[in-house]
């Protein structure tokens, strides 16, 4: 965690969303510095992506921001109107989801969304802007891209897609990419495709990434450090090899032990983490993940703070009784 | 590890179902150059055995073919040539009632469990259905539901709840439990743990295993996740572009894949070890799926193979046995 703000490209302190009166993201705090991958992790509720929609600004409806800062470059942008934020998306901060195919315009020649980045925001002519998006689809590993360029989302594969909306995500070079589960959807061979082309892409431009992913494998994939949530909380911080050696909250560790590995004996039956993740409006007092964990005691009635975890260097946990995790399984 | 688990010779279990050069071939609603109708061909010679009491697990990617397999095998997508029988019997050859009792043990799981329940019968309704139709007693019906609820994990409690007031992961065991209503041989069951989260995921697969145990029931198991895979099937079909590619016992495909395939299928699955997931020699393919509509005329999977030669592209190799009991299609291995 750099302390020199100058270091850190995204900061996000203390963020809250709210949904009506149930807080669904509670006081997250990641940050990212320049040239990082931090992937979050967690399951569906845990508040993951929303935490990332906050800061593209993108939260609508009765889903809103109650508290924190969000910081690009150490300038406050959460509180930057619609105009201001869309000026520094596609410029500063890019974003891909899930499903690179409902991303995409069907109307508009895959060319020209790439190029749209550009002279949208006066960075170029229309003609420069184009084949200036031509050589980006080249970048992104898409054969024939002068032929690709004229054709539509429709006419090209899911792997293709994703490698469009990654070309015109990154055509501006951003400081920050925000890739929300961007290999979920696809097969794993186009998965393994896709993950070697952003690890090569950060290596050249020195983009930041903030990667949400619900897949351990993938982190493992991909990850610098990683960020792991639950119940709106980011309950564990910490280095890649580290996080993944020595989890340090019963819940990382619980779910690694948890997801079926190629490496397992065949038939052997799973641990599973008791219950199921708790509704929104029913989280637990205290430590979110009490009702679950079998560490739980009384102390655990009370929050506990993200704090450096002992025996971790740079690791943070929430949890009352992280030095008796290793005991678990 | 003890190869205790080999079976050299062919599993002496009788056969529940046997598929036999199935092809499905759609209309892809274009015609070509010289007007003739062209064909997708989602499934173009499949054949394989799920004996009793065994999980075959059928992998790949998307439009390989999997799932069109098990919806032919459902009835819900349209032979085109070939067989499948169920217990000796041609599907096709059954009349009205020997229909009827080959669909009671025949049973089948989907994906997504909110869209396979009824969102407006509390769930002790849709178990009891299959019951009803096959006119069970209602009192018995009303024991059986409590039975299944236990046998599936819920607390028989619950049967008056509705679906939407129940997790992703006790929607699935409902439709386990009316799955199992009536005691079933085969359950087909296709990416049943793939909508689920993987703390959830874990709990579905260790009751799937225990009731393959316990009742002797047989899968076939659709899944694109061959870790969840490794964990339930005693055998593995890889299909690739509409054809098997290879598909042997579990432990030995999984081990020693022959397949350049099935090695570049293993190799992209991401391992969650950062170590072990960065040090790992990976097969990266080249390229996309062919398209079904125009597949190569030799191995199906020339375009993308690492190892390919000429005549890969002309002949189409057939499946191969060797000493494990594996078959695998290609010339090179």
């Amino acid at each position: 965690m750099a302390d020199a703000s100058a270091d850190v490209t995204l900061r996000i302190s203390g963020l809250k969303v709210s949904v009506g009166s149930s807080r669904v993201v509670d006081g997250v705090n990641i940050d990212i510095g320049k040239g990082e991958i931090v992937a979050l992790v967690g399951e569906s509720g845990s508040g993951k992506s929303l935490t990332a929609l906050s800061a593209m600004g993108l939260l609508s409806g009765r889903v809103v921001q109650s508290g924190g800062d969000i910081l690009l470059n150490g300038e406050r942008i959460d509180p930057l109107d619609e105009q201001e934020m869309s000026r520094l998306r596609g410029t500063r901060i890019s974003m891909i989801f899930q499903e690179p195919i409902a991303s995409l315009n069907p109307l508009l020649s895959v060319g020209e969304q790439v190029a749209e980045s550009l002279f949208v925001h006066g960075r170029a002519g229309r003609r420069e802007a184009w084949s200036q998006a031509v050589q980006m689809l080249a970048d992104v590993g898409i054969p024939e891209p002068e032929k690709r360029a004229r054709q539509f989302a429709w006419e090209l594969s899911g792997g293709m897609c994703q490698r469009v909306m990654i070309a015109s995500a990154l055509i501006a070079e951003p400081d920050l990419l925000i890739a929300d589960e961007p290999t979920t959807a696809l097969d794993v061979t186009v998965q393994a495709q896709i993950l070697d082309l952003m690890r090569r892409l950060r290596d050249k431009t020195g983009t930041s990434i903030l990667f949400i992913t619900h897949d351990m494998g993938v982190v493992a994939s991909i990850a610098d450090r990683v960020c792991v949530m639950y119940g709106g909380r980011v309950v564990e911080q910490a280095e890649v090899h580290q996080l993944f050696q020595a989890p340090k909250h019963p819940y990382t560790k619980l779910l690694l032990t948890t997801i079926p590995k190629i490496s397992d004996t065949p038939k052997a039956e799973l641990y599973s983490i008791k219950g199921t993740v708790p509704d929104i409006n029913a989280f637990p007092k205290g430590c979110r993940f009490r009702t679950r964990c079998p560490l739980a005691d009384d102390v655990c009635l009370l929050p506990p703070e993200l704090e450096a975890a002992t025996g971790a260097q740079g690791g943070l946990v929430a949890c009352w009784h992280s030095d008796m995790t290793e005991t678990l399984q | 590890m003890s190869d205790g688990q080999r079976e050299p010779e062919p599993s002496p279990r009788p056969v529940l179902l046997q598929v036999d050069a199935l092809k499905v071939h759609f209309p892809s609603g274009r015609k070509s150059l010289f007007g003739a109708d062209q064909v997708v061909k989602a499934v173009d010679g499949v054949s394989f055995l799920v004996h009793e009491g065994e999980a075959v697990a059928i992998v790949g990617e998307s439009g390989c073919g999997k799932s069109t397999t098990g919806n032919a095998i459902l009835g819900l997508a349209p032979v085109t040539e070939g067989q499948v029988s169920f217990r000796g019997r041609d599907i096709a050859d059954l009349g009205p009632d020997e229909r009827a009792s080959m669909w009671r043990n025949l049973q089948v799981i989907f994906q997504d469990p909110v869209a396979a329940l009824n969102p407006k019968r509390t769930i002790g309704q849709s178990i009891a259905e299959p019951l009803a139709i096959n006119k069970v007693p209602r009192t018995q019906q009303n024991e059986r539901v409590a039975t299944l609820l236990d046998l599936v994990g819920l607390n028989p409690g619950q049967r008056d709840r509705f679906p939407n007031e129940l997790s992703g992961g006790q929607r699935q065991r409902v439709v386990i439990a009316r799955a199992l209503a009536l005691e079933p041989d085969l359950i087909i069951c296709d990416e049943p743990v793939s909508a689920l989260d993987v703390s959830i995921q874990s709990q579905i697969l260790n009751l799937l295993m225990k009731l393959q145990r316990d009742l002797g029931l047989a899968y076939l198991f659709i899944s694109h996740d061959l870790s969840v895979v490794r964990h339930i099937a005693d055998r593995v079909i890889v299909m690739y572009l509409g054809h098997i590619v290879e598909q042997g016992p579990a432990d030995v495909l999984f081990r020693a894949p022959r397949h350049p395939y099935t090695e570049a299928l293993l190799s992209a699955i991401p391992l969650p070890d950062p170590i072990l997931e960065r040090a790992k020699k990976r097969v990266l393919l080249e390229g996309d799926l062919p398209s079904p509509v125009n597949p190569p005329k030799g191995c199906p999977f020339v375009t993308r193979c690492p190892i390919r030669e000429a005549r890969c592209a002309d002949e189409k190799p057939g499946l191969q046995q060797d000493e494990h009991g594996r078959e695998a299609a290609c010339f090179l291995r």
